[in-house]
């Protein structure tokens, strides 16, 4: 395994009596994508901040590129950054921002030039050297400010919700651009974003973020699939919540409004205790494939373009599901009942 | 170590408020030799030229705000919700006073209504009483004016005319019922600040031979020692009675409606 | 909608509402200017002449005009300095918060203590018997006089008088000013290698320049045309622009009416002249707004 580039150990951040930020760890490999996932308020920023260096950690150390970084400065960092809300200087030209990290090291004017037009080419904007940031859509002033922290060629890359100011259509073109640029240049970089979608499409891994901490860290297959706390499975990702009570642990047979299935695996609890089990949507539908069954009747029904999702009684339970829409077959009608295949290896059990 | 020049620059900075102040206070109260005494206070308070030059500058005011409010109110309102084209041009004329001296203005008052000329408005004490008025008006229109603007602004004019005028409300009723409550307040903060402007004001009161509170204040510095010090005590704690209404009044104003972020 | 239906009948009305702001603005502000512009270049037999605006070159006018401008430009600038290192010290610097709020409520109390009081305040202060010329005498054996040349009632004493409104003036305009300036601007330029120097050079301070231009240009005409201060400070014998034109006004001390004329033209002129200034540099600099 190649040495981490980035590495966070035992940092904890605290602003008074409140803690933010407790016992993150975190090594980033070289050119990896890295997500911190989360709500608001999870600590997430705070962490991004602390790599950037605008926070300093109450405790634990910083370690980019082999130098401990805890107790430097932002400006002496190296880093590039590119923030939720543009933040252009407005009274610069795109190009005068482009070049702003090399004006400020003293480069010479000829090299400030060509790095400027290198970076213009690659966000794409050839032409908009001599615009203002107010003359910019906000794609264009977020593309603009990824070519600016790129422009010095720093070894890190951070990226502090820089699409969510966005609307839907530009926010998916511009996360593969940056994904594509970020492959091309082979830089390492932190992203962070509230939006599961986002982390899942652009990531290496994912750091789920939660109270301050990290509940789980791993690819978005295994984030998405293999969710290790009943947070991460209910924040990644749409979860069907089914809560039953344990007949056989052994088998792991489980009772959900008198129906029983059998997922076939050790779920460790006694027998009568209460387990609650999670379904993805898109494991679940009607007489489809799958060795379990439940039967329902169809409560509601959304007709939402390219998917019909439907969501189905079974008792106290609902689990809604999703079905690729086709012009020749009709959609569920309420009050049908209905029978839920899907396949136990799809089940999850979540832990408490 | 921001900090540490932050405090040193807002001290340092600070000095030359507090200084004066304390100069002022202490001076007031020094008529009697040896002990603090209120001597000053009731040497001007007994005065009955105080009482009267105070008195007819009050008067000035509260004429100068009526006029202020029935000039500025209705052309805010007219510019804002039918002729939006003109707001630049009514901008720089409230702006002007700002930018021509009110000496210089005064002057032109002088020439141009002097009692050979065609509205010889200095020619009689009710002539230069207006006149007075009109020179303060224009010296409160841009905080007037300011004033009621922001004031409309925060309110969605356009609207409630429609529906006042929908209920059948003529333009009076339209006026007096809806649109000045609800810039009542912008209104008093325009007025309060337009007193504290007016009561103390001395070059067009002077140079257009007025009993007002300025040229008395003018006469008692040149005349007296300790007196000067209590009317400059007296003139702040106007100033600050009338700052202080229009922070209260502020706070009772109707907020723009949220915004979502 | 109505131009179509009757403009003929609408239009008038139209005009109605804002008829009488403009009579006004025309009787009491446009005229008076008007009159005056007209007077400095007529002579006493009703004529176009030059000769009064030639009449100003005397010593004492041209003195005039000049410590008036000195007065008026050192007080603004001092004003501007301080007043913006008060507010970046209260926005930014990290003062307590509950700092801010009496700041802006004394400001705007003492930008509007103005006129002859403000002048009785600092003769009590720094006047010949002040308290603090006293106590700088009684105390220390110091003669403030003596020893620092400064006299209250000279134009250094007026500028020292002018910075108490001129400050918080200034503080009031340039708080939201900085309040604007936005956190990430500074991020931004830290995390691209900027010291907090070059962050100001490059960055807050272009982005506040039209501001501190605007209220130089404002605290410049705003003492250029104060009177009563100087007045109640230095009386008649000071020789500033406001304080002759008063004379003048007064006693007709120049000796020529068309005179006067002239000297209050120069004075919109020199108002007006900072002001083009303020507006020409603005747009200059604000090339990046909309």
């Amino acid at each position: 395994m190649a040495e981490p580039f980035l590495n966070i150990e035992h940092v904890r951040k605290s602003f008074g009596s409140t803690t933010v930020v407790q016992d993150f760890n975190l090594a980033v490999e070289p050119g990896e994508f890295v997500s911190f996932l989360g709500p608001s308020g999870c600590g997430k920023t705070t962490v991004l901040r602390m790599v950037a260096g605008f926070e300093e950690p109450s405790a634990g150390k910083i370690v980019i590129g082999g130098k401990d970084v805890t107790h430097l400065k932002p400006n002496q960092r190296n880093i590039g950054m590119v923030f939720q809300a543009y933040a252009l200087f407005p009274n610069m030209t795109v190009g005068q921002n482009i070049g702003f990290g090399l004006r400020v090291a003293g480069r010479s004017r000829a090299e400030m030039d060509k790095r400027v037009k290198e970076m213009l080419a690659l966000i794409r904007l050839p032409d908009l050297a001599d615009r203002y940031p107010y003359q910019l859509s906000g794609g264009q002033q977020q593309r603009v400010a990824l070519a600016r922290a790129l422009a010095p060629a720093p070894k890190l890359l951070l990226l502090d919700e820089p699409l969510s100011a966005l609307d839907a259509k530009v926010r998916v073109s511009l996360r593969d651009e940056i994904r594509q640029i970020q492959k091309d240049l082979g830089i390492t970089t932190v992203f962070v974003t509230h939006d599961q979608e986002e982390a899942l499409s652009i990531s290496d891994r994912i750091v789920v973020m939660y109270g301050g901490k990290a509940e789980q860290v791993g690819a978005p297959f295994e984030i998405y699939n293999r969710p290790a706390t009943r947070f991460v499975a209910s924040f990644v990702g749409t979860l069907n919540m089914l809560n039953g009570k344990v007949v056989d642990p052994k088998a792991g047979t489980v009772e959900i409004d008198g129906q029983k299935i059998t997922l076939g695996r050790d779920l460790g609890k006694p027998v009568g205790a209460a387990v609650t089990l999670a379904l993805r949507p898109e494991a679940a539908a009607i007489g489809g494939p799958g060795d379990l069954s439940l039967k329902g009747t169809v409560a509601d029904v959304s007709f939402l373009g390219s998917v019909i999702r439907v969501r189905a009684a079974v008792g106290a339970s609902r689990i809604s599901f999703d079905r690729f829409n086709s012009p020749t077959t009709p959609p569920p009608v309420v009050g049908e009942p209905c029978d839920i295949k899907f396949s136990a290896g799809d089940v999850l059990v979540l832990g408490d | 170590m921001t900090r540490a020049f932050a405090w040193a620059g807002f001290l340092i900075g600070s000095m030359i408020f507090i200084l004066p102040l304390l100069g002022m206070t202490e001076f007031s109260l020094s008529m009697r030799r040896g002990e603090y005494s209120f001597d000053a206070y009731a040497s001007v308070l007994a005065d009955p030229q105080f009482r009267a030059t105070f008195t007819y500058s009050v008067v000035m005011a509260l004429f100068t705000i009526v006029f202020g409010v029935l000039l500025v109110v209705p052309t805010a309102y007219w510019v804002r919700l039918r002729m939006p084209g003109l707001r630049p041009v009514v901008e720089f004329i409230t702006l002007m006073p700002l930018v021509i001296p009110a000496i210089v203005i005064v002057f032109g008052y002088i020439r141009l209504y002097n009692t050979s000329s065609w509205l010889p408005l200095t020619g009689s004490d009710l002539g230069t009483k207006v006149l007075l008025m009109c020179g303060y008006t224009c010296l409160a229109l841009p905080y007037m004016y300011r004033a009621v603007d922001t004031g409309l602004r925060a309110i969605d004019i356009g609207t409630l005319t429609e529906a006042a005028q929908s209920l059948g409300a003529g333009w009076t009723t339209i006026f007096g019922r809806v649109i000045l409550p609800n810039v009542f307040v912008s209104v008093l903060s325009g007025a309060f600040l337009t007193f504290a402007i007016v009561i103390g004001e001395f070059t067009l009161a002077a140079l257009l031979n007025q009993p007002a509170f300025g040229p008395y204040l003018q006469l008692v510095g040149a005349n007296k020692a300790y007196e000067p010090s209590a009317l400059a005590v007296i003139s702040f704690g106007i100033t600050w009675l009338c700052m202080g209404l229009i922070q209260i009044v502020a706070r009772l104003a109707p907020k723009p409606p949220a915004q979502l972020h | 909608m109505s131009q179509v239906s009757s403009p003929a009948r609408r239009l008038p009305t139209h005009w109605l509402g804002v008829a009488p702001f403009f009579l006004f603005a025309i009787l009491f502000l446009i005229l008076p200017a008007i009159t005056i512009v007209i007077g400095a270049f007529r002579g006493p037999d009703g004529g176009f002449t030059f000769a009064n605006i030639a009449g100003l070159n005397t010593t004492t006018i041209r003195n005039a005009y000049w410590v008036s401008i000195q007065v008026s430009f050192w007080s603004a600038l001092l004003g501007c300095t301080i007043g913006f290192i008060m507010a970046a010290a209260t926005v930014l610097g990290g003062l307590p918060r509950f700092i801010r709020a009496p700041l802006l409520t004394f400001s705007g109390v003492a930008s509007n203590f103005a006129g002859l009081p403000l002048a009785f305040a600092f003769i009590a202060t720094i006047g010949p018997a002040g308290l603090i010329t006293v106590w700088l005498r009684t105390e220390f054996g110091i003669n403030l006089r003596a020893a620092t040349g400064f006299n209250l009632f000279s134009s250094t004493g007026l500028v020292a008088t002018y910075l108490f409104f001129q400050v918080p003036l200034m503080i009031l305009i340039i708080t939201p000013a900085l309040d604007a300036l936005r956190r990430e601007w500074r991020e931004a330029a830290e995390i691209l290698g900027a010291s907090g120097f070059q962050y100001w050079r490059m960055v807050a301070f272009p982005i506040l320049l039209p501001s501190l231009l605007g209220t130089f240009a404002l605290l410049f005409a705003n003492s250029f045309g104060a009177v009563a201060t100087a007045f109640a400070l230095a009386g008649p014998q000071l020789n500033i622009a406001p304080i002759l034109l008063f004379s003048q006004i007064r006693g007709d001390v120049l000796g020529s009416p068309g005179l006067g004329y002239a000297l209050a033209f120069g004075m919109i002129v020199i108002t007006g002249i900072s002001n083009t200034l303020y507006l020409w540099l603005r747009a200059r600099t604000e090339r990046w707004q909309k």
